[in-house]
């Protein structure tokens, strides 16, 4: 009984991992009705740019993230503006496999960079230490990690409603020609909204990195976590990705419990389960 | 003055001449082509007849799939699994795959259909790893590490080795002529010019009493049948399978959409014009690996953002040639 109290607990806590994965696709997607197929592939590059950085400098994976975080929100903005915006328009074709190129090239040159050997980055003693909490060994790791999902999600949504930069992306959200009139350079909003994105991805991916190895292949698989977190939490509602990340998670712990081959699947399963009942996720958000 | 409407072009009248003697010599390759190059040939048919179904869901149907792994990795173990267990021919057994496949599609279409543009592609993406995951777990068939064709079964299609390999060339050019001719056909019957409607506008096409979801359904049931044969072809070639073999969305899904994005999506000369380049860029840069595949990845980025009609909708805007001819033309009696 215990046993499965605790595959339910480490699923939620993993459920936080999903949620940072979806928040940066729920993000652009809510903004620029664009769905990055790269974004796994993003999230390996942030882990490999953490890499790169500690072992670089010598630090601490978590303060990697001070030059990770900035170096995605760059690159996001960047892409978005030299390839990604020429992409946007009625046809949903050019995104989606401009994408899909896109995630071809990252995993290739990042197979060519680092080589396909799984890589890991060391947390030092955090990623060891855990606390009982009434008979169960709750992982300081994945605790820390939910908490981080949770302060990104309440973050994004504070920018979203309290800030111009989110009055900008809403703006832009409902209806990009007039928000253009009254101001707003959609190319520059649309930019800063992918770097915040990919910001997101640098901490998604420096947490990925320490819980688990990596190599340039498990993108795909990254992007499909998020996207399936996306879904059943309903589209355009966050603390709806955390509830749908959190749901995929225990269903992973749960599969896995029973059968090792089953994690991924059992999390698969409940995604088609929820968009058989409930096609609009959980928690769509109520339009208005 | 009169007039007088007509598909055909001079262009058609003279493609379909050339065509027809190009698939004589073609045909007539086990007494001409070497091993190594009917086994090319066979794998360029393959991928023809992936790209043009791949085009009909996406082009025309605008069904944007990144999962036909899904189907092309069910029609491999199928294969497997039907001659293996089921004593069945393989020939027999791959066109059963098809119509498993086509029964099996309609539940998957019910479901992934409510998810909208690049959250179906995701969705099917979603349902092809349920296909790999699922398969790893049938120990009979090797489980995760997959297994081969039984000597008995490979002998069954032709008792030499020759007899084989100009058999499978000749399925595989055949799997491709019926592909593309299907596809031609259809688009040109009643439904295709609905899908056509459809493909240019989704709201005046249901404004003009054209049920979308249905024919998307046929669509997507269709193209998921062919595509389970054509896997079963493939696998029948390899003579192994494996899961992360079977379900690779590189081999089966990006290889293709490059082929129809840099060919041109959405016209049925597009593909074939795609297929040669990608085999082109293979043979010559296959040697440097994950280079190739980068720039692969670029030029179908380039050609998306630069000329989105690919490489045939430039020669189609600078001539008005038309191989296949799919659109009305008005012409001047004289």
């Amino acid at each position: 009984m215990i046993e499965w109290v605790g595959a339910i607990v480490q699923g939620t806590l993993l459920g936080g991992l999903y949620a940072l994965f979806a928040a940066g696709l729920s993000l652009i997607f809510g903004v620029m009705r664009l769905v990055n197929i790269a974004h796994g592939d993003l999230i390996v590059l942030a882990a490999y740019l953490g890499l790169s950085t500690t072992l670089m400098l010598g630090v601490h994976p978590f303060v990697a993230l001070i030059v990770v975080m900035p170096l995605m929100a760059a690159i996001g903005y960047a892409l978005q503006r030299g390839v990604l915006n020429r992409t946007l328009g009625p046809d949903i074709l050019p995104p989606l496999l401009v994408t899909f190129g896109l995630s071809v090239i990252l995993q290739n040159a990042l197979l060519e960079g680092f080589t396909a050997d799984p890589q890991k980055l060391n947390g030092g003693a955090i990623e060891t230490a855990s606390l009982a909490v009434g008979g169960l060994a709750v992982g300081v790791l994945p605790l820390l990690t939910f908490a981080i999902a949770v302060a990104v999600i309440a973050g994004l949504q504070w920018v979203f409603y309290a800030t111009a930069l989110g009055r900008g992306f809403r703006a832009v959200s409902d209806n990009q020609d007039i928000a253009q009139i009254m101001g707003l350079n959609k190319a520059h909003v649309f930019g800063l909204a992918m770097a915040l994105a990919l910001a997101v991805t640098a901490i998604a991916g420096i947490l990925l990195g320490m819980r688990t190895s990596f190599d340039p292949a498990i993108g795909g698989g990254r992007l499909i976590f998020g996207f399936e977190a996306v879904i059943i939490g309903g589209l355009g509602n966050l603390w709806g990705t955390l509830a749908g990340g959190v749901i995929l998670g225990v269903a992973q712990t749960l599969g896995a419990k029973i059968d090792p081959g089953y994690q991924v699947l059992a999390g698969h399963i409940a995604f088609l389960v929820v968009l058989a009942v409930r096609p609009n996720g959980l928690f769509p958000r109520v339009e208005h | 003055m009169s007039a007088r409407v007509t598909r055909s072009t001079r262009a058609s009248r003279v493609g379909t001449v050339v065509a027809a003697l190009a698939l004589l010599v073609l045909a007539a390759a086990p007494w001409w082509a070497g091993r190594a190059d009917m086994r090319l040939m066979g794998e360029i048919y393959l991928y023809l007849s992936l790209a043009c179904l791949w085009n009909l869901m996406a082009g025309y149907a605008g069904l944007v799939s990144v999962g036909q792994q899904a189907f092309v990795g069910f029609g491999g173990y199928m294969l497997f699994a039907l001659t293996i267990f089921g004593g069945l021919h393989p020939i027999a057994a791959i066109l059963a795959a098809g119509l498993l496949a086509a029964m099996l599609s309609v539940p998957i279409a019910t479901l992934i259909f409510r998810l909208k543009g690049a959250y179906f592609a995701i969705g099917t993406w979603v349902i092809a790893e349920v296909f790999r995951l699922s398969f790893a777990q049938i120990q009979a068939l090797g489980g995760g590490s997959g297994s081969s064709l039984p000597v008995g079964v490979v002998k069954s299609l032709a008792a030499s080795r020759s007899g084989r390999e100009a058999l499978s060339y000749w399925l595989a050019l055949g799997a491709a002529v019926i592909v593309i001719l299907s596809v031609y056909l259809f688009l040109r019957s009643r439904r295709g010019l609905a899908l056509t409607a459809i493909r240019d506008s989704e709201v005046a096409a249901s404004g003009l009493g054209i049920d979308i979801w249905r024919t998307k359904l046929e669509v997507y049931v269709v193209t998921s049948a062919f595509t389970a044969v054509i896997g079963g072809l493939i696998f029948s070639q390899k003579l192994r399978i494996s899961p992360d073999a079977a379900f690779s969305v590189n081999d089966w899904t990006a290889f293709v959409i490059f082929i129809v994005v840099i060919g041109g999506i959405g016209t049925l000369e597009g593909p074939i014009i795609g297929t040669l380049v990608f085999f082109a860029l293979r043979e010559t840069l296959a040697d440097f690996g994950t280079i190739y595949l980068m720039v692969l990845g670029l030029v179908a980025i380039v050609v998306m953002l630069k000329a989105p009609k690919g490489i045939w909708g430039l020669v189609r805007d600078r001539f008005d040639l038309e191989l296949f001819p799919l659109s009305y033309r008005v012409r001047k009696r004289d």
